[in-house]
């Protein structure tokens, strides 16, 4: 590869909570005690299930950034959160482990601050590792009940492959970096939600001055003048901050990417991601797009796209915006975050301990649903046992991968009896195409129900959590896709 | 060449505890409760018992082992075995005894399965770890929840409409309500109306609570012997064990895509080997009773057809036009059934037994039926897709 084929960005995938929940049904909440947050009572925000976090939201994004394309290529994985459900347990490697990553492939975790996402991103770039990298970010934003935040925050993942070759769609072309001690907000460890100053200074003295300084020094650095820019998005700040900034570099408004406040919300590290999806959805070739993360001053990074991304049958962020099952109640919200501890009643009291040792041996069935399929008569199956479950053969079976399979409904029910933090469950027998057949939990069914025959898709999550010592099951359910 | 159980045991004594919520006693008190009647009704002493089969799923005490029933009744010395076969248990305890006694191992053997599910502080089945790697994976429903699927498979392979569906569901729970009221054993012994049935909160869909049997606490029991002993402790007409099958799911249901959820494999192969068992070849003609595992009415309707008495597509037909009632072709769940007399795990197999042996005898009271010859009992643990099934046929000696 010679020194000007490009070094960029290859692929791209997002993932959205399904779940939409109107700002005004939250307003409408608050209204006895806080009639101000009406003013912010408009459009909606994704929020997540009781079985969605960081790593699951990352592992979704990932999978449509990796469609059409070999996890085998991937040489290091980062995965950038502030929201990473372990403190000490490499969540990066569960997110592979879910992706069937190579597992001599480097994972890396990002965490500290809203710019990790973007920090990922321009690291990934600018590092001369051979191969390419796969960056997501993820956050599963909390917010104290009644605050602005719980207004604004979104829920969302976002990944790019990157690397080197003609393949590249958007070629990297430079990044600033300014670094102060603004502390527009913070959370300390162990903190449920997040610490914010007045936001007139934030907008007036912080993303005024930080943003259009960082983003005048990268257009310097690449010898390119603001009228060549033709997408820019801000992440981080205040809603209205890229406006603010656009004035100041004097760029027309229309080329603002969409902020993404009216369908999700501020989705923290994984929001310039999500706009960088965004550019890449609508750039024409030559077009240069320049995204920017606000936190402790700035990170940017510019790129030019050269070519369209090729069809993968990829959701990318329209689509995630446009898959949603619409919520009115506000008081599902604050269960599935644990704002509220409703009465589940006995049935909930079941310890979920993991055994740490059994997970280890099955880690490639459990976290990459990888089944088996029979040396003897062919037939997929999950999970892989030392018999095949059709001819009985011992010892036959060869590894499986059945998460991209597709797979439609044989038999289902509501349970209303089970506990579930989500009720009814759904769940039923559910055939993949290709033979193998298992009991699965249906997630994110929407008003129009399922039936014998729905088709299926699979999504990893949160199979149930451990409310004594917090290591949370992860496994796979299954959602319609019709 | 294996020549089968049929008339080679006999039962001499059978006890059955009151069934529900028996608030008042622990699982010693229930067993003691069935095992004195059946002591009395068999006309024995207790050191005239040669071994004993305990059926209990969920009984936890001093591990799972039989020591709960030698020390509840006082059997030293003589082995005493713990079975569990989910809700086949009762069965499977049933299967022991009559097995040492056809082989000559003993003279008199005792079954009796027992369960004392009011303890668990909450309505429904306690929830249980189903072991390190299918904690990780397997998805935990509800017991409802895992027949509730038999519904969608049986509509959707017949296309028959929910709304029929619901109704002919529903019929059966009614028709068991019915005879319910007339057993003082029972559990719920109250007549309820369709439109109650129908309207019912949901419990896992298309089951309403009335689609559901009661959870009981309850212990029931046979004393077997063979029939020269039976004879020569001056029995008369004898109640003979014309069958006794079992079968287990190895996954393909649940694991491959041979299975349509419109069945229970299960209970077909059993039916299959228990009728070639008793010699009998036309169930719907031959049977004259019926005590079948209605955990959930679906469960009961798509049984009669695994069992072959009404053809495929055609019990829910059969069920509305009252086949299965008191007064109808094969009477089916005569003492209430899993439904109204209850469903303490360990103890239903052998309360099924119970009934056919009051009927056989004439000893019924108001819900004797007329002439009964032979009488079967279908006894399911598990889910559909994933479980075992245990049938017994039981009927007069020679028949």
């Amino acid at each position: 590869m010679t020194s000007s084929t490009p070094i960029g960005i290859k692929s791209f995938g997002a993932y959205i909570p399904h779940r939409r929940l109107s700002r005004a049904a939250i307003a409408a909440a608050h209204a006895w005690a806080l009639p101000s947050l009406k003013s912010l009572g408009k459009g909606e925000k994704a929020f997540c299930s009781w079985d969605e976090d960081a790593i699951t939201m990352a592992v979704e994004a990932s999978r449509d950034c990796l469609r059409g394309g070999s996890a085998d290529a991937i040489a290091g994985l980062s995965f950038a959160s502030t929201t990473a459900p372990y403190a000490d347990l490499q969540n990066a490697t569960i997110v592979g482990s879910a992706l069937r990553l190579p597992d001599v492939s480097t994972r890396t975790d990002l965490a500290g601050s809203l710019r990790a996402g973007l920090a990922a991103v321009a690291q990934a770039l600018q590092s001369s590792a051979p191969g390419e990298q796969l960056i997501v970010a993820a956050d599963r934003r909390r917010a104290k009940p009644g605050s602005v935040q719980e207004m604004l925050y979104g829920s969302a993942a976002a990944a790019l492959r990157v690397g080197q070759g003609d393949d590249v769609i958007a070629r990297f072309l430079g990044r600033e970096s300014v670094s102060v001690p603004f502390i527009d907000h913070f959370r300390q460890n162990g903190e449920k939600f997040d610490y914010y100053w007045e936001e007139r200074w934030v907008r007036d003295e912080g993303i005024s001055k930080l943003v259009p300084r960082a983003v005048g020094a990268l257009l310097k650095q690449l010898g390119l003048s603001m009228d060549r820019v033709a997408h820019f998005g801000l992440a981080g700040g205040p809603a209205g901050g890229d406006k603010l900034v656009a004035k100041a570099l004097s760029l027309p408004p229309d080329r603002l990417l969409p902020d993404l406040q009216g369908q999700v919300g501020d989705c923290g590290a994984a929001q310039p991601l999500l706009q960088i999806a965004a550019a890449l959805e609508r750039a024409r070739a030559g077009d240069i797009f320049i995204v920017a993360s606000f936190a402790q001053g700035c990170e940017v990074l510019a790129f030019e796209m050269l070519q369209p991304a090729p069809a993968t049958g990829r959701r990318g962020l329209a689509g995630s915006i446009a898959r949603r099952v619409e919520e009115t109640a506000y008081l599902k919200l604050l269960s599935f975050d644990g704002e509220i501890e409703l009465d589940w009643g006995m049935r909930a009291e079941t310890d979920n301990k993991s055994a740490l040792t059994q997970l280890y041996r099955s880690a490639d069935q459990i976290l990459g649903f990888v089944g088996g399929k029979c040396g003897s008569c062919n037939s997929i199956q999950f999970p892989r046992m030392p018999s095949c479950v059709n001819c009985g053969a011992l010892d036959s079976q060869i590894p499986y991968a059945l998460a991209d399979e597709p797979a439609r409904v044989v038999t289902y029910t509501a349970d209303w009896l089970q506990y579930s933090p989500a009720p009814p469950m759904y769940m039923g027998l559910v055939q993949f195409d290709v033979g193998a057949r298992l009991l699965m939990e249906m997630v994110d069914v929407g008003a129009a129900g399922i039936d014998v025959g729905t088709p299926l898709a699979m999504s990893f999550r949160i199979k149930e959590r451990d409310r004594l010592r917090h290591y949370d099951r992860y496994f796979w359910k299954a959602v319609p896709t019709s | 060449m294996a020549t089968g159980i049929k008339d080679k045991v006999a039962i001499i004594g059978m006890g059955c505890s009151r069934f529900g919520e028996r608030w008042d006693c622990g699982a010693e008190q229930l067993v003691t409760e069935a095992f004195s009647e059946a002591l009395a009704d068999a006309g024995i002493e207790r050191a005239q018992i040669g071994a004993a089969w305990y059926g209990s799923a969920m009984e936890r005490s001093v591990g799972n082992s039989a020591i709960p029933l030698s020390t509840a009744l006082r059997l030293e010395g003589i082995p005493v075995t713990r079975v569990e076969n989910m809700c086949a248990t009762g069965t499977e305890a049933l299967r022991g005894a009559t097995y040492a006694v056809a082989s000559g191992a003993v003279d008199i053997a005792l079954a009796i399965g027992a369960e004392k599910l009011k303890d668990s502080g909450f309505g429904g089945l306690p929830v249980m770890g189903k072991g390190t790697l299918n904690d990780l994976w397997m998805l935990y429903g509800s017991a409802p929840a895992g027949f509730a699927q038999l519904a969608a498979g049986y509509r959707s392979k017949y296309r028959i409409s929910r709304e029929d569906l619901k109704q002919a569901i529903g019929r059966v729970s009614w028709k068991s309500h019915q005879n319910g009221a007339k057993n003082p054993k029972a559990h719920l012994r109250k007549a309820v109306e369709m439109e109650t049935i129908l309207n019912a909160p949901m419990i896992a869909e298309p089951l309403g609570v009335f689609d559901c049997c009661g959870v009981s606490d309850g212990a029931a029991c046979a004393i077997v012997t063979t029939p020269e002993i039976a004879r020569s402790l001056g029995h008369r007409d004898l109640v003979t064990i014309k069958a006794l099958a079992l079968s287990a799911s190895a996954g393909r249901e649940w694991g491959t895509d041979q299975w349509d959820g419109s069945y229970v494999q299960n209970t077909r192969n059993a039916a299959k080997a228990a009728y070639k068992e008793a010699g009998i070849t036309d169930p719907r003609k031959e049977l004259s009773a019926l005590e079948v595992h209605d955990c959930f009415s679906i469960t009961e309707l798509v049984t009669m057809e695994d069992l072959g008495v009404s053809q495929d597509g055609e019990a829910w037909r059969d069920v509305l036009d009252g086949v299965f009632d008191a007064d109808g072709k094969i009477p089916c769940q005569i003492d209430g059934g899993l439904k109204c007399f209850g469903h303490p795990i360990g103890a239903s197999g052998l309360r099924m037994v119970y009934e056919h042996y009051l009927q056989l005898q004439g000893r019924a009271g108001a819900r004797q039926l007329k002439n009964p010859q032979l009488g079967l009992s279908h006894n399911l643990g598990g889910v559909p897709y994933n479980g075992v099934c245990g049938i017994s046929i039981v009927g007069l000696e020679g028949r």
